[in-house]
């Protein structure tokens, strides 16, 4: 496959097979949910919440596989139930809980742990294993792009809908709590959302390299503007780049996608920094 | 209930468990009064502010605001709660949290500010106005977690005020100020009390930088109230009674009263 100089010649090149296609439709939605949904993971500074959701879904992606039905459709019932739990259980996951972490982490290392003995009872398939670690462009099918369309544009409107009281319970819970907002049940909710997005992201970058389009373009977008309609659009924005870029580069070059995502992503932060860093 | 009254408690009291914060509480605070709710940590505080906006429910008795039995989200009462400061890394314009404390409850998202819709404009001249009353013209566009201390209590009494709130409750605002700040932040909540005619409880656990403003202290400790002008209640005898520790009421040069003491933590009132 050769490069040129004609930009058409090239996005002709690009997504002249089916799997292409499918790789930039599912990637475009989760680039967008992903980048709403991490704008808030980071205000709210629930990053390790979204890491845990990220690896519960690994057995349940597994789970999926071995029962014959997709393997999104796995991720999304373990991670939701993983999000409902964390919400009633453990909401200050973030807020320095030692013994809470600790818990998680015993949860986590065991969930690892499930999602490798499924994948073993599906029958050797280190590549499927691979592909949930890192992330596959090569087999998203058709109905995964379905799912993806329909749990995208749900997440995103139920974003819409608490997306003014959730800004406030998340920079000002106690005022917000005070002025009617029902903020627990809010965490609740985000964090179920989450979960949904943590399911279809995985599809692209793996349960490892999910925080480059969870995190990295909302920490991003964070740096760049104070303000909460200004940073979503921003952290959309960068989350599509880094995927479109990064699905072009695999495609033209062999190299995982995963490694150029998260590679754009990375160094976009680390620029931003810098860059804040020499003019502050 | 006094026909004028801004809150009332009636033989109100909380108990968690078994153990009461405090109990046979009857307190009145007229509309337009500037009150400071004084006492030692963990006396109760903070409760007696939580009852009042409906965020804690007593367990006896009664409290109404304005008349009207409390709930939460009632416009005509601003909260600045307890808090240390803003997380430094907290990106979010002050002007922001103050658009928030006016419609940050309601559902969906905000309309983009560039569409011509009179219902947001309207909303952003009273933001702009409280910002100006405050005095934080000069930073209201700055990420909050960037601020001073002083500055960050400035937008947050904006914020308690935007609903227009014709009470504040206003929980140590002055903790973690330097004396400048101390002085300038009571000044400006005595301004908006007198000029706004806005009724101000203000919870502080240090009784000497806030005295010379109110009109009438109310302490809690040992599980009772004990309300009055501030020459009635801060005496010698009646503040040891109170904290069950030494306390002594001195009197400066120019007739201000110091109180100056261990404050031992008080037991609580047990069943």
């Amino acid at each position: 496959m050769g490069l040129s100089w004609d930009f058409l010649a090239d996005l002709q090149l690009l997504l002249q097979f089916h799997f292409m296609q499918n790789a930039y439709i599912a990637g475009t939605l989760v680039a967008i949910l992903a980048g709403v949904a991490g704008y808030f993971v980071v205000l709210r500074g629930q990053s390790f919440a979204a890491h845990m959701l990220s690896q519960v879904g690994f057995p349940g992606a597994a789970a999926g596989v071995l029962v014959h039905v997709s393997p999104v459709l796995g991720l999304i019932v373990f991670c939701v139930a993983a999000a409902i739990g964390i919400g009633y259980t453990g909401p200050n996951l973030d807020a320095g809980h030692r013994a809470e972490s600790a818990a998680v982490g015993s949860i986590l290392a065991f969930s690892l742990g499930l999602g490798l003995l499924f994948f073993r009872l599906y029958a050797g398939s280190a590549q499927g294993i691979y592909g949930f670690l890192f992330g596959t462009i090569l087999g998203i099918t058709d109905r995964d792009v379905q799912l993806t369309l329909a749990v995208a544009v749900v997440s995103l409107l139920a974003l819409a809908f608490i997306g003014r009281p959730l800004v406030f319970a998340s920079v000002d819970p106690d005022v917000a709590e005070a002025r009617g907002v029902a903020v627990r049940g809010l965490s609740i909710a985000f964090l179920v959302i989450l979960a949904f997005a943590v399911a279809i992201t995985v599809q692209i970058v793996g349960t490892l390299l999910i925080f480059a389009l969870l995190v990295t373009p909302g920490a991003a977008a964070l740096q760049l503007t104070a303000r909460p309609p200004v940073g979503v659009a921003l952290s959309i924005g960068l989350s599509i780049t880094f995927t479109w870029l990064g699905l072009a580069l695999a495609y033209f070059s062999d190299y995982p996608a995963g490694f150029f995502i998260t590679t754009l992503a990375f160094g976009t932060y680390v620029l931003i920094r810098g860059a804040r860093a020499v003019t502050a | 209930m006094a026909e004028n009254a801004a809150v009332a408690f009636a033989n109100a009291g909380i108990r968690f468990g078994h153990r009461y914060v405090w109990r046979e509480v009857d307190l009145e605070v007229l509309s337009g009064e500037f009150v400071a709710i004084l006492g030692p940590n963990g006396a109760g505080k903070s409760t007696l502010l939580k009852a009042m906006l409906g965020v804690l429910p007593l367990t006896e008795g009664t409290v109404h605001v304005f008349g009207k039995p409390v709930h939460r989200g009632n416009d005509e009462v601003g909260y600045l709660p307890q808090r240390r400061r803003f997380d430094p890394d907290l990106r979010i314009r002050a002007i922001d949290l103050v658009r928030l404390g006016l419609d940050g409850a309601r559902w969906g998202v905000p309309a983009p500010s560039w569409l011509p819709s009179s219902e947001g404009k309207a909303k952003q001249r009273r933001v702009d106005g409280m910002i100006r009353l405050v005095g934080a013209e000069a930073y209201a566009e700055r990420p909050i977690g960037e601020l001073s201390g002083g500055e960050q209590q400035r937008i947050l009494i904006a914020q308690a005020l935007v609903t227009g709130a014709r009470m504040l409750a206003l929980d140590e605002p002055l903790e973690s100020l330097d004396l400048n700040n101390q002085q300038s932040i009571s000044g400006l909540i005595q301004r908006i009390c007198h000029e706004q005619g806005v009724t101000v409880l203000l919870v502080a656990h240090d009784v000497n930088p806030i005295l010379p403003f109110v009109d009438r202290v109310v302490y809690v400790a040992g599980g009772h109230l004990v309300a009055g002008r501030p020459l009635d209640v801060i005496k010698t005898e009646i503040l040891t009674r109170l904290y069950g520790a030494a306390v002594e009421v001195l009197t400066t040069s120019d007739g201000r009263l110091v109180v100056v003491g261990q404050h031992e933590p008080v037991s609580h009132h047990e069943l």
